[in-house]
């Protein structure tokens, strides 16, 4: 927006009258941090959500799509830390992806509501991103480490993830919730670690799958493999998938 | 001025939920601030905390939410919106809290196009894609069927101090009985902020009441700069 704004009738003084600009404090959008209007929504990068308790690897999946994708597509991150800054710090630290390409998101103490309840901050952030950057394919949401029960709204994401941990117990696929019931793909991490906590893989695929019904399942060890080569396949689908729907975005 | 209806519209009622998703649930209005330094730790300091936000920010915010609610209501020509904005902006002198208003003000337009949509929203919208909170509650119920500056306002500032209020909650473990008992020991000091509020809405934006509250402002700029050292968890 422009920095000069020509008015009129500003308080006591006239200025319309006399047609000439000065540079004013008051312009209503000179102090708001966005004035970007939503870009058209056929052109939009496609938005995946990743999701999952605290801990179970969601910033090292984010970074290891980042590290994985970042020269075939054009991409971004927001991220909803508990503590703000933690998350995109770490990717923008990793050197994965540059700096302007990651924004972080204050969820005031409820990471929930800011993904499923009231995603107006969530959007904000990715409306900023598609403003900086006018060709992304895609927008990676992380999610603030939360409940079994936390899923994205599918007013923020078109499509998500939810990343559960070996260590945190082979229970935790049939506990349920919608996180697991629901979410596009569920990523099984971590399962290097299954021996180290007493994991049965077994048990906890099959919990899964049963849990499931058809939506993907995945198992995989970031440690093993940083290249996160399977979900990064699942992630080229839905870029695809959702390209062929809507059209190429706007170059 | 059309008279007050005797009843709440629930255009209203659902605007001052705090379920509305227009992004307020992460703005604590200076409380994650005050509660850092210490000055609220306990539900008595929160009672003193919402007073003055009620009648600081809370009743600078009223005056203009019934001013565009009044405005919207009579049908103004488009360039009122960006008088009114400009308006709020000379009144309110920390870049944080203008920031933090337009925040939610952008995040309260989005939800209200798809909820209450009218040509009034339509025009504010093509004013800025970010204009400041009141301006656009007062347009949100203003075009609306029930019109009522009185009503507007009072919903403007039972936001400015029900957010607060559920912040205290999440930050200091506070008894919610207790916090929710000192927003509603507030109900006869909103109503008579929102009455006044009320009999000021037609007048024009130059001449609309000002009112500061120094101390919120600061407290909005330190969590700003606070947020940037060592990170805060709500957004104002
Ligand atoms: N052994 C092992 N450790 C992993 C794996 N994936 C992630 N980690 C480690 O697990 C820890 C947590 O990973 P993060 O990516 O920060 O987890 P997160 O889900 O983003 O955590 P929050 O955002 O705090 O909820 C880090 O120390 C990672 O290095 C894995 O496949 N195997
Ligand atoms: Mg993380």
């Amino acid at each position: 927006m422009q920095a000069e704004h020509q008015h009129q009738g500003h308080g006591q003084h006239v200025h319309g009258q006399y047609g000439h600009r000065h540079p004013v404090d008051f312009d209503p959008t000179s102090a708001g941090p966005d004035p970007f209007a939503p870009a058209a929504s056929g052109s939009r990068p496609v938005r995946i959500g990743i999701g999952g308790p605290v801990g179970s690897g969601k910033t090292a999946l984010t970074a290891a799509l980042c590290r994985t994708l970042g020269a075939e597509l054009e991409l971004a991150v927001v991220t909803n830390d508990i503590y703000t800054t933690e998350d995109a710090d770490f990717l923008r630290q990793a050197g994965v992806l540059d700096p302007g390409r990651v924004e972080a998101v204050q969820t005031g103490a409820c990471p929930h509501t800011a993904i499923r309840d009231d995603i107006t901050a969530n959007l904000d952030a990715v409306e900023r991103l598609q403003q900086r950057y006018a060709s992304l394919d895609l927008v990676l949401v992380e999610s603030g480490g939360d409940n079994l029960t936390a899923v994205f709204s599918r007013g923020l994401a078109d499509v998500q993830v939810f990343v559960v941990d070996v260590a945190g117990g082979d229970k935790v696929p049939r506990k349920g919730g919608p996180g697991v019931t629901t979410a596009d793909l569920l990523v099984v991490n971590k399962v290097d670690l299954a021996e180290r906590v007493g994991a049965d893989m077994a048990v906890m695929l099959a919990d899964a799958h049963r849990m499931r019904g058809e939506l993907a399942v995945l198992a995989q060890s970031l440690t093993d493999d940083p290249a996160a080569s399977a979900a990064a396949d699942w992630v080229r689908r839905q870029v695809a998938e959702h390209r062929a729907a809507v059209g190429p975005s706007a170059e | 001025m059309t008279p007050a209806m005797s009843t709440v519209s629930l255009a209203t009622l659902a605007l001052a939920d705090s379920r509305f998703p227009g992004g307020g649930h992460a703005h604590s209005g200076g409380l994650e601030e005050a509660v850092h330094r210490g000055t609220v730790s306990g539900s008595e300091q929160l009672a003193e905390f919402l007073h003055g936000r009620l009648h600081g920010a809370g009743a600078q915010a009223a005056v203009f939410a019934a001013a565009a609610a009044h405005a919207a209501a009579r049908g103004v020509p488009p360039d009122h919106w960006s008088l009114l904005d400009a308006e709020l902006d000379a009144r309110t002198p920390a870049p944080a809290q203008r920031a933090a208003s337009r925040a939610q003000g952008r995040g309260t337009l989005r939800a209200g196009r798809s909820a209450l949509p009218s040509r009034a929203l339509d025009e504010l919208h093509a004013t800025t894609g970010s204009p400041h909170h009141p301006v656009v509650v007062g347009v949100l119920l203003g075009a609306g069927a029930d019109r009522s500056p009185a009503d507007t306002a009072a919903a403007m500032a039972y936001l400015s101090i029900s957010g607060p209020a559920s912040a205290a909650v999440r930050l200091l473990g506070l008894d919610p009985f207790e916090a929710n008992a000192a927003v509603t020991a507030l109900r006869a000091e909103t109503e008579r902020i929102a009455a006044e509020a009320a009999r000021t809405a037609g007048h024009r934006p130059g001449s609309l009441p000002a009112t500061s509250s120094p101390a919120l402002d600061l407290l909005a700029e330190q969590h700003q700069r606070h947020h940037r050292e060592e990170g805060r968890l709500f957004a104002s």
